[in-house]
């Protein structure tokens, strides 16, 4: 029997009668994992040899006396091998696998960040890997795609629907459908059927634990604020973790795209664009019109264009524990550009959401508030991106050249 | 008459009976009209009419794209009831809905069930609603006298099976292999096992859908299943040669 998790009216498991099986038994190794201190030990222990963990907590001084108000923290989760918290997630999926006996992984990506991940951790435990992507993305994305091909994964291009995140799901189930008998879906983020929700934010809670230790070493108290942004919500939940018993305030910043009313945004929890559906396994708020058909989403960050969110999160959102807010795309690359050069930190776009909500606020906080925000990732992968954004001239020049050397 | 009864009934004069599927909305409205009018004159015996949704994870290429196409011509869930309601007031077989959960969810459960029952439509299909999350609908389908016909799968337990079956009406769709609609079904021992396991859970008629295609298939079905499903098949068949050629399949494979 399916026991589908609920957080208040959100979460559940509605899924396709031939994956009932799947998950029963996910669900099992799941449980069991949780139940035994030693695979939470050797999740640590690989993280700690083959990743970065723990990530450090960097005082971004020089932001913090350029907005003047609160002492501004950064959790690195950009130093963790790959490149983004998503390795925290794969390395613990991969060591399920491992235990359910499974030889081959499958995975969603939206920014490539995830797929990155997925292919890193399918060469390292020497799983068989295929990552699907949308269209759009790997369009937007291609360095992530020329390293997932090196390390081995199978990189399918996903042309169904809108060609992004969502889509690239909907394909990584069906091939679930098929071949769960040596398959696992690596889902990369807190949302979907039960129990990714609760799994994939028990992986991330490990950016929490040691962020809290770090600050209360460093700071000597807790946070006011805690900052991260929002795609599916697993580096939201990850970092908020570590805080839900405190008296801190948590905000979760989604994208805001062109802005509130404009219909291209992927803001699920701060615009009230959205409503209650189930999708994609799990029920949440969607952005969907009236019949229930999904919108088209939009944002400069590939990892936050997305139409649903963590079941976890949307009740948090209802019960006020957590503010959400939204960046737009060009606030977000302001506060990227500003990050850069005033502390040589360099943020994934979807990062760079969490800074501009808070460089909002940190003027108007007092000088003995503490914001922590996360850090997810870093923007190199977003080269293209940032550049095009910037409309940088030498860069342009660099890939004329490259072009022109292509024979293009 | 109830599902059940029109199913036994049938098998007095066919050996097998046959079920169709397609895609509301498309290529038209008015070609869904034209098709079923073509799937009922060629000797269908009920008709699954899918109400198109954006995220089919049940599905393969062909719907998947059947329904995008639809779905950006503008086919709103009222249109579709609107067209199964006529399907079920012209002609004289069993219509049902077939779609995801979202679209009665977004309609309201008990509201869906009513405009089905209002519309002349015997119950529905719906993918990914597994009974542990399926009380209100399937108690709106009771309320309003409507039939949900659950799935199984080869990778359910027996003891699901009968599970799944205590919910069901009318028959048990039986999918017949892993993964989505669309790609062909291999005619196995292994298929014929696992049809006499749900025979012996599930205590109503089958229906055997996912890649049957052709009358060698659902001769291999005879004696083992009460309904035969098509599904991707006649969408094909309409798209590389028109609608006439789908009254032409169904009739071969009789
Ligand atoms: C660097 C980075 N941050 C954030 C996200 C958003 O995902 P989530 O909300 O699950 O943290 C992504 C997703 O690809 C990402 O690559």
């Amino acid at each position: 029997m399916l026991q589908p998790k609920y957080y208040g009216e959100f979460g559940g498991a509605y899924i396709p009668e031939i994956l009932v099986s799947t998950f029963e038994q996910l669900v099992k190794a799941f449980e069991e994992a949780k139940a035994d201190p030693s695979f939470w030990k050797e999740y640590e222990e690989i993280l700690s040899s083959y990743s970065c963990r723990p990530t450090p907590l960097t005082f971004a001084e020089n932001l913090t006396r350029y907005f003047g108000g609160a002492r501004i923290y950064v959790k690195r989760e950009d130093l963790n091998h790959t490149g983004a918290h998503k390795a925290n997630n794969v390395m613990g999926q991969g060591l399920l696998v491992k235990r359910m006996g499974k030889t081959r992984v499958i995975a969603e990506t939206g920014a490539g960040q995830h797929g990155v991940a997925t292919a890193t951790m399918a060469a390292r435990f020497g799983f068989e890997c295929t990552v699907y992507m949308g269209e759009v993305d790997v369009e937007r994305q291609s360095p992530n795609v020329f390293w997932m091909e090196r390390l081995g994964a199978n990189v399918v291009s996903v042309k169904a629907g809108s060609r992004i995140l969502k889509d690239a799901m909907n394909e990584a189930m069906r091939d679930w459908a098929a071949n769960m008998d040596n398959t696992h879906y690596v889902l990369g983020t807190a949302s979907g059927p039960h129990p990714f929700p609760e799994m994939v934010s028990w992986f991330q809670s490990i950016i929490g634990t040691e962020a809290r230790r770090q600050i209360m070493e460093k700071a000597g108290r807790l946070p006011t604020r805690v900052y991260a942004c929002v795609g599916g919500g697993s580096n939201a939940m990850g970092i908020f973790s570590g805080f839900f018993d405190d008296p801190v305030e948590l905000i979760g910043v989604e994208a805001g795209g062109k802005g509130p009313g404009s219909g291209l945004h992927a803001s699920r929890l701060a615009y009230r664009d959205s409503t209650v559906g189930i999708a994609q396994g799990y029920k949440t708020y969607f952005l969907q019109n009236r019949d229930g058909q999904m919108n088209d989403t939009h944002s400069v960050a590939a990892g936050l264009d997305y139409i649903g969110v963590s079941p976890i999160l949307a009740s948090l959102r209802d019960s006020g524990r957590v503010r959400f807010e939204a960046a737009t795309d060009n606030e977000v690359l302001d506060a990227l550009e500003l990050t850069v050069r005033k502390e040589g930190l360099i943020p994934a776009l979807e990062s760079a959401h969490a800074f501009a909500q808070a460089f909002k606020e940190a003027p108007t906080m007092k000088k003995d508030d503490i914001i922590l925000i996360n850090q997810s990732g870093r923007g190199d992968k977003d080269i293209f991106l940032i550049a095009d954004a910037l409309r940088d001239p030498a860069w342009m020049e660099f890939i004329k050249k490259k072009a022109r050397d292509y024979g293009a | 008459m109830a599902l059940e009864s029109y199913i036994r009934e049938g098998l007095k004069k066919k050996d097998i009976l046959l079920m169709t599927h397609i895609v509301l909305g498309y290529p038209s409205f008015d070609a869904s009209m034209e098709i079923i009018r073509t799937m009922v004159k060629s000797g269908v015996d009920i008709m699954e009419l899918q109400i198109p949704f954006s995220e089919p994870t049940a599905d393969g290429p062909v719907i998947v794209q059947a329904s995008q196409r639809s779905i950006e011509k503008g086919a709103t869930v009222e249109r579709c009831l609107e067209l199964a309601g006529w399907a079920a007031k012209s002609f004289n077989i069993p219509f049902l809905i077939m779609s995801y959960y979202n679209i009665p969810f977004k309609y309201g459960v008990e509201r869906f069930a009513g405009a089905m029952a209002g519309a002349g439509l015997k119950g529905a299909i719906i993918a990914d609603i597994p009974p542990e999350e399926g009380m209100d609908y399937l108690a709106a389908m009771q309320k309003h006298n409507m039939e949900p016909i659950m799935l199984i799968s080869p990778t359910t337990t027996s003891e699901r099976m009968k599970f799944i079956a205590s919910f069901a009406k009318g028959f048990i769709y039986c999918v017949a292999r892993k993964g989505v609609t669309g790609k062909e079904t291999d005619l196995t021992k292994e298929l014929e096992d696992y049809l006499k396991r749900c025979r012996r859970e599930a205590g109503l008629p089958l229906a055997v859908g996912f890649g049957i295609k052709d009358k060698a298939d659902i001769d291999f079905l005879k004696g083992k299943a009460e309904i035969a499903v098509i599904g991707t098949r006649s969408i094909d068949i309409m798209e590389k040669k028109g609608i006439g050629p789908v009254g032409d399949f169904i009739r071969s494979l009789r």
